[in-house]
Formats: C-alpha cells, structure tokens, sequence
C-alpha cells in the first residue's frame, strides 16, 4: 500500500512521517506541494512544520498548492487523508474540517508529551485503536487552539466526528478538549498531536502513534472496517 | 494605482488571547481605564487601475479572513 506524505515549503516532520508508514509496513511516496499528480498513492498524510512560515494564518497559503486541489477531489471520492499538526490546520483552511485552529490561550507553544483518549475507532485511521483507548504521544504548537461555533461543536458531537480529546490536561485551550476530528465520512483525520513520533522506544514516549498508520493500512487492505 | 484596505478581525466571540495580554500589561503603563482590547489585521491591496471593491472583497473571503473565525471589512482609501 502506498501512502503519500507531501512537502510543502516549512514543512519539518515529513521525513518522519513517511519513517512511520514504512515501520507500519506501508511504502512511503513523497509528494511535492507544487506537483498535482497524487502518483497512485492509497492514502496521504499532511505532516505538520509551518508551511509558508505559517504567514497570514497556519495553513491559509498550504491550501492553494497544486497538491491540495488533487486530494481535495480524491478526498471527496474517499482518499483517506490524516493531517497532523500543521496538516489539521491545513485540512480546515481548506474545509475538508470544519472549524479552525486558534493561538494558544496561554500564548506559548506548547511542547511536551501528551494523554489522548481516542474517542471515535470508526475512521480510516484510527481501526486498531478500541473506542476509550488512552494514548501517550507528543504535543508541539504555538496554534492548536480547537474552535467552532456552538452548533458545529454539538453537531460534531452528535454524528461521533470527535476522533480523539486531551485527557489529564489540555494543554492548548481546546474547546471540549478536542484534539482530533473527522469529517462525516470517516476519511479525512486531523489531529494536532504527533502521532509519527510515537512509533520507535529510541525516540518516542510510546508506540502509541503506530497505530494511525497500521489503521489506515488494514482499511486499505480491507482489513478492519468499522461503523 | 487603487488602495483598498481590509480590516480582519477576529469574530466577537471568538478568544484573542493577544489581546488580553495585552490589556493585562497596559496597568504597567499606569492606564487604568481600558476594558478590552482586540487585535486585528490591516491589509492594503493595490491594484494597478481602478479600486475593485467586489475583487477584494473575494480576496478577502477566500484568502485574507478566515470566515469561521474571521470578520473583514474592505474600503478604498482615497
């Protein structure tokens, strides 16, 4: 299976992106921001850094790059895509998520080791994960603040698209501690955490990250589907 | 050569935390009269004939704010 990881200008934490989907067993395809062609790829991950300098907003300028017109249309005919970090930014700015990613309430980037609790397993990239599943993984933003209206919030809530919230802390300000998100179809993913540097003992506080990545491979595979 | 400027603030309900340190330093100054602050950003467009109100304001909606956030106002500055 072949997962697309793309680089954008800024971007920081592609490489380790694509280490993750090989250490999960996939094979990495770098994508480039300024080439439209998705090169056959199964599934992509946005990775997070601060593309474009993170000018204007995080993610605003990301969106209009040749590469995001290409997933938008494949996303929209179920191309699972995770955007992590910068990615979820990315991911809202062009409205395949609905709401927005905010400077920190407390003004400082926040930078440490995180508990999630996994909220939704019904994703394309959270299958092997069971619904409850405390996770232990890295936070690093300056703008992971989640916000919506109060309607999107609820609605979000009510269709099961909150993928994974901040447990025994929020460290960014989160409205309903929400560090996750899906759209109604369950393909695209955005989460601020990181879950690529939780996949390897020599460098991650777990291997709890893996499994975004073994997920998206069996449901690819059409291992683990469920709804 | 047209200026237009747009003016993008955050939503009312929206938390600018910017602000509020900002506020929160302003005793420092002896200013002690001030309720709220709020930051925004000014933008300045020119375009190379006439103003077109109806291209910044597309620019505006699609680029410059975030409307799930964001409010902007355009105007030519004459």
């Amino acid at each position: 299976m072949k997962v697309g990881v793309v680089t954008f200008p800024g971007s920081l934490d592609d490489r380790d992106a694509a280490r993750a989907v090989r250490i999960a067993g996939g094979e990495a395809v770098r994508l480039w921001h300024a080439d439209s062609d998705l090169h056959g790829v199964d599934a992509v991950v946005l990775p997070g850094g601060f593309s474009y300098g993170d000018y204007l907003r995080c993610g605003a300028i990301a969106r209009f790059a040749p590469v995001m017109e290409s997933i938008k249309k494949a996303a929209s005919n179920g191309l699972p895509v995770l955007g992590i970090c910068n990615g979820f930014q990315i991911l809202c700015e062009a409205h395949l998520l609905p709401g927005a990613l905010t400077r920190n309430q407390h003004l400082r980037f926040r930078n440490r080791e995180q508990w999630v609790r996994v909220e939704s397993s019904a994703t394309a990239w959270t299958g092997d994960y069971q619904d409850g599943q405390e996770i232990y993984i890295l936070i690093k933003n300056g703008e992971g603040c989640f916000v919506a209206d109060e309607e999107t919030l609820d609605m979000l809530e009510d269709n099961g698209q909150i993928v994974a919230r901040y447990v025994h802390g929020n460290p960014n300000g989160s409205m309903r501690d929400i560090a996750a998100i899906r759209n109604e179809a369950g393909n695209v993913v955005g989460i601020m955490p990181h879950p690529e540097h939780a996949v390897e003992a020599l460098t991650g506080p777990s291997l709890d990250g893996l499994g975004f990545f073994t997920s998206v491979l069996k449901h690819l595979s059409g291992g683990s589907e469920k709804e | 050569m047209a200026r237009v400027v747009v003016d993008v603030m955050l939503k009312p309900e929206i938390l600018d935390p910017q602000g509020q340190a900002v506020a929160n330093a302003l005793p420092r100054l002896g200013v002690s009269d001030v309720a709220s602050v709020r930051i925004g950003r000014r933008v300045e467009i020119e375009f190379e004939g006439e103003a077109d109100l109806e291209r910044a304001r597309e620019i505006a909606d699609k680029l410059l704010a975030n409307p799930v956030i964001e409010n902007f106002q355009v105007k030519v500055e004459s």
